[in-house]
């Protein structure tokens, strides 16, 4: 058995992993990156709009300043978010995008003089001062007090994604591509690496380290429809719940984007509204300002994608082969903003909707995009229940994002708290030694080798694994999606429990040789199924709407009962998640108001309680 | 509509010690909008869950999907089957080890190309959180990003008559990649020290100006530019340190 031994195992190579990674090896740390893609394909890359931080250089950006992106962030969470954590992610958000700039992230800068920009489809004026002239400017997002959101042309994620991976190489840190984590390696208190299968050859190999990081990204392809990519399946979530004591924070927050194309479902980028595009109906006219007089297309991205629905539904959609589907219109914006600041979005139109943006609209409907929840972490990083565990990035609940994340937000996460995170790793290693275990580890690899001898040899039943894993995605679009109520959750957990059942009786098609999908497949569909289930349980469980948790049947926000925190575990043996509670937040910096946007009632918490709660800074 | 396309695959899996490299013929029902990312995950799922190939973000922004399609390299996820014609045959991307079927190990070939050009930025500055960003002028910023666009996809590797013919040959994407950092006033090295990177058979002067790796970019790098700009540059450098300066 190959096996590997290092300080910091970091389970994901996008961003927030390797921004831990980087942190650890800066303190002279051994660290080793797995990724089942090079680093470079991780869906961080496929980021295109930006990173909020309160730098305030920009014309629309001045007199931001953490304490506003703070409210942005926990107006935007819903007051679901962890206060503690979102002030920490907005107070350091700004210096980590100067740390990128110097790092080599060719950030737009500040041109000084007059510029026009648009907004809800009106030409404005603004002039940028010349003695901010090359600093890093930003732009505007949904959600937002100031325009805030740094970024390089529509490539963000992907030019910051670069320029951590060169640090990386500089840093000489191990970065191996084709390498799946498949389970943890733990006693129950303690973690001590993960089993993992190579993707090039099939085989396990053990990985073993005094701390190991789980950065995997969110799971949009739990759904049929997302603008996740294929490699966003859950599997590191999956393996961190799968031990029993690790649970997953807030499973039923998933956020769906506004503007997902029609059919594929690749993203077009918020930009495209901050940048001044509309969304119209069948008839060609604007709706959104008549449900949302104030923000408009720029309301958050839940409120967004839950009145483009509510219009859809009041029979304005338009009908098309694939579903019904509304436009996104930024024909106004002209050929030069298209060609330069959207080049990806025109890109994507023409690639795979045959669509020129310039003259003609672009057919877009709500989509799974995000998982605000996540692997519950400390405000250190560390997974609750395992020694030795943490979690960065989309793949942890930190947790900033409560119930809403706002566009710009989640790829600054990845660095902010991949920074943040990574030094507190760091502490944990300068202060720890350990033991492995070979008892423990030779069990694991046993009982992960005989799944996959069982698989081969058609052992535990003839189930297809591609047909069982759409039927749990369908049943998320039907039961769990935009809107969700009593009756069609409870049909979504029962179909889902058939299908968990099921999906323990997998046979191959294929003889499951090499670097066979359909044994990478079969291995994580159960802890999807798992992960579906506590969405789906966490949602029925949770009688209120917040944010992207729209229950139709309790459509307002229940701060008296449910200004909280899911903690879905899965016990060994257990056919369905045990949900537990916790307090959203240790204190209230701002407390539970009004969002300003979205409408709803709120029920109001004990003031006494809040107060209590309530911190001065 | 209604085409039934017929896929002629390219078929080896080195891990199956039965397995020869052979062509394999799939038919499969056109559908609307349909690209190779769906087709050949229809494929798998409905026909051969055997078969082997990589996509990621299925959106042309990863680069995880090149191979040869119809004899020209190209990602699969942004091709449309309704710019094909029936017949569609499907091979791995040369010079690229082979993992499986229409899956090559780009990622070693890149790790390997970012330390051989030693892909990141020179300095001696260090960070000062207590400062304001360094300037830059914006349309500096913007031309960095220019060439920063690649995704390593490997198509302009794969279609590069010298990477074909010799193994150390850096090719476009790595001399894109110097020319990233060449424009880069952040990057304090000078053009001795990319002379010593790319000044030589394997570098800048193995290029024979054939250019595939400017026609076939899935994103229309500016190549043909680059390979011209670091060519004067190093030939320049190449005068000087002959002459002694």
């Amino acid at each position: 058995m190959y096996t590997h031994t290092s300080d910091l195992l970091v389970i994901g190579a996008g961003l927030a992993g390797e921004r831990v990674a980087v942190e650890s090896a800066l303190a002279g740390f051994n660290v080793v990156c797995l990724s089942i893609v090079p680093a470079r394909r991780s869906h961080s890359s496929a980021a295109q709009g930006g990173m909020q931080a309160a730098i305030g250089n920009c014309a629309m950006g001045e007199g931001d300043n953490p304490d506003v992106h703070f409210m942005d962030t926990v107006k935007g969470s819903d007051w679901g978010c962890d206060q503690e954590v979102a002030r920490m992610f907005a107070d350091t958000a700004p210096i980590e995008m100067r740390r990128l700039a110097h790092w080599g992230v060719p950030w737009n800068r500040v041109v000084p003089g007059k510029s026009t920009y648009f907004k809800g489809g009106e030409k404005f004026e603004k002039f940028e001062k010349p003695e901010k002239e090359g600093l890093i400017t930003a732009r505007s997002f949904g959600g937002t007090a100031k325009w805030r959101t740094c970024y390089t042309s529509d490539g963000t994620g992907h030019a910051v994604m670069c320029t951590m991976d060169n640090k990386c190489a500089e840093l000489g840190i191990s970065v191996l591509d084709r390498k799946e984590a498949i389970s943890l390696i733990h006693d129950g208190e303690k973690c001590m690496g993960a089993v993992v299968r190579c993707l090039r050859t099939g085989k396990l190999e053990v990985y073993l380290a005094k701390a190991t990081a789980i950065c995997t990204g969110g799971y949009g392809r739990l759904y049929t429809a997302t603008t996740n990519a294929v490699i966003c399946d859950g599997a590191g979530n999956a393996i961190a719940q799968e031990t029993g004591v690790v649970p997953i924070g807030n499973p039923e927050a998933i956020q769906f984007h506004p503007t997902g194309i029609v059919p594929t479902d690749i993203l077009v980028t918020e930009g495209c509204r901050g940048d001044g595009g509309t969304l119209l109906d069948v008839n060609e006219e604007r709706f959104m300002h008549i449900y949302e007089p104030e923000k408009a297309e720029l309301a958050s991205r839940d409120v967004v994608a839950r009145r483009m629905t509510e219009h859809m539904r009041a029979g304005h959609g338009v009908k098309s082969a694939y579903g019904e589907h509304l436009w996104l219109d930024i024909r106004h914006l002209g050929d030069k903003h298209i060609s330069t600041k959207l080049r990806e979005v025109d890109e994507i139109c023409k690639n795979f909707l045959g669509v020129d943006a310039r003259t003609q609209l672009i057919p877009v409907r709500p989509t799974q995009h995000y998982t605000m929840s996540g692997i519950r972490t400390d405000k250190t990083g560390a997974a609750y229940g395992l020694k030795g565990l943490y979690s960065a990035g989309e793949s942890a609940c930190w947790d900033m994002h409560g119930f809403n994340r706002l566009g710009g937000n989640s790829l600054a996460e990845t660095v902010v708290a991949g920074g943040i995170i990574g030094k507190c790793i760091v502490e944990y290693l300068q202060g720890t030694e350990t033991t492995y275990s070979t008892a423990v580890v030779n069990a694991e690899v046993r009982r992960q080798q005989r799944r996959i001898d069982d698989l081969i040899a058609g052992r535990l039943g003839k189930e297809n694994v591609y047909k069982v894993r759409a039927e749990m995605q369908e049943a998320l679009m039907t039961g769990c999606f935009v809107f969700r109520n009593e009756k069609d959750l409870l049909t979504c957990i029962e179909t889902l429990q058939g299908i968990y059942e099921r999906s323990g009786r997998i046979g191959l098609v294929s003889n499951g040789l090499g670097a066979n999908h359909e044994v990478a497949a079969a291995l994580k569909l159960r802890g999807q199924v798992r992960l579906a289930l506590g969405i789906a349980a966490g949602a029925l469980a949770r009688k209120e709407s917040r944010g992207s948790h729209n229950r139709e049947d309790f459509p307002a926000r229940d701060d008296k009962n449910w200004l909280n925190r899911t903690l879905a575990y899965w016990p060994e043996n257990a056919d369905m998640p045990m949900l537990k509670y916790e307090d959203a937040t240790p204190h209230f910096e701002i407390p539970p108001g009004d969002r300003g946007y979205g409408g709803g009632t709120i029920i109001q918490a004990d003031p006494e309680t809040i107060a209590a709660k309530t911190i001065k800074r | 509509m209604g085409r039934t396309l017929k896929f002629e695959i390219f078929r080896y899996n080195p891990e199956e010690s039965a397995s020869q490299p052979r062509m394999q013929t799939f038919t499969l029902d056109e559908t609307e909008n349909m690209t190779l990312f769906i087709a050949l995950n229809r494929l798998r799922e409905e026909q051969d869950p055997g078969l082997i190939f990589d996509f990621c973000c299925r959106a042309g922004i990863c680069g995880s999907c090149g191979m040869v399609v119809n004899g020209r390299p190209r990602l699969a996820c942004q091709t449309k089957t309704k710019d094909l014609p029936e017949t569609i045959t499907l091979l791995p991307l040369p010079v690229f080890k082979l993992i499986g079927d229409l899956s090559v190990d780009t990622g070693v070939w890149f790790r390997e190309m970012y330390q051989a050009t030693e892909s990141w930025i020179h300095t001696t500055k260090e960070f000062d959180h207590t400062k304001e960003e360094e300037r830059m002028d914006n349309a500096v910023a913007e031309q960095i990003y220019e060439l920063e666009r690649c995704v390593e996809c490997g198509c302009c590797i794969a279609a590069c008559g010298t990477a074909r013919m010799r193994d150390d040959f850096l090719g476009a994407a790595a001399l894109n990649r110097v020319a990233r950092f060449v424009v880069d006033p952040r990057d304090q090295r000078t053009d001795k020290e990319y002379f010593e990177i790319i000044g030589n058979d394997y570098g800048i002067f193995g290029c024979m100006g054939l250019l595939a790796c400017e026609d076939i970019c899935p994103k229309n790098l500016p190549l043909q530019n680059q390979l011209g700009f670091l060519r004067r540059k190093m030939g320049i450098t190449a005068i000087k340190k002959f002459l002694g300066k």
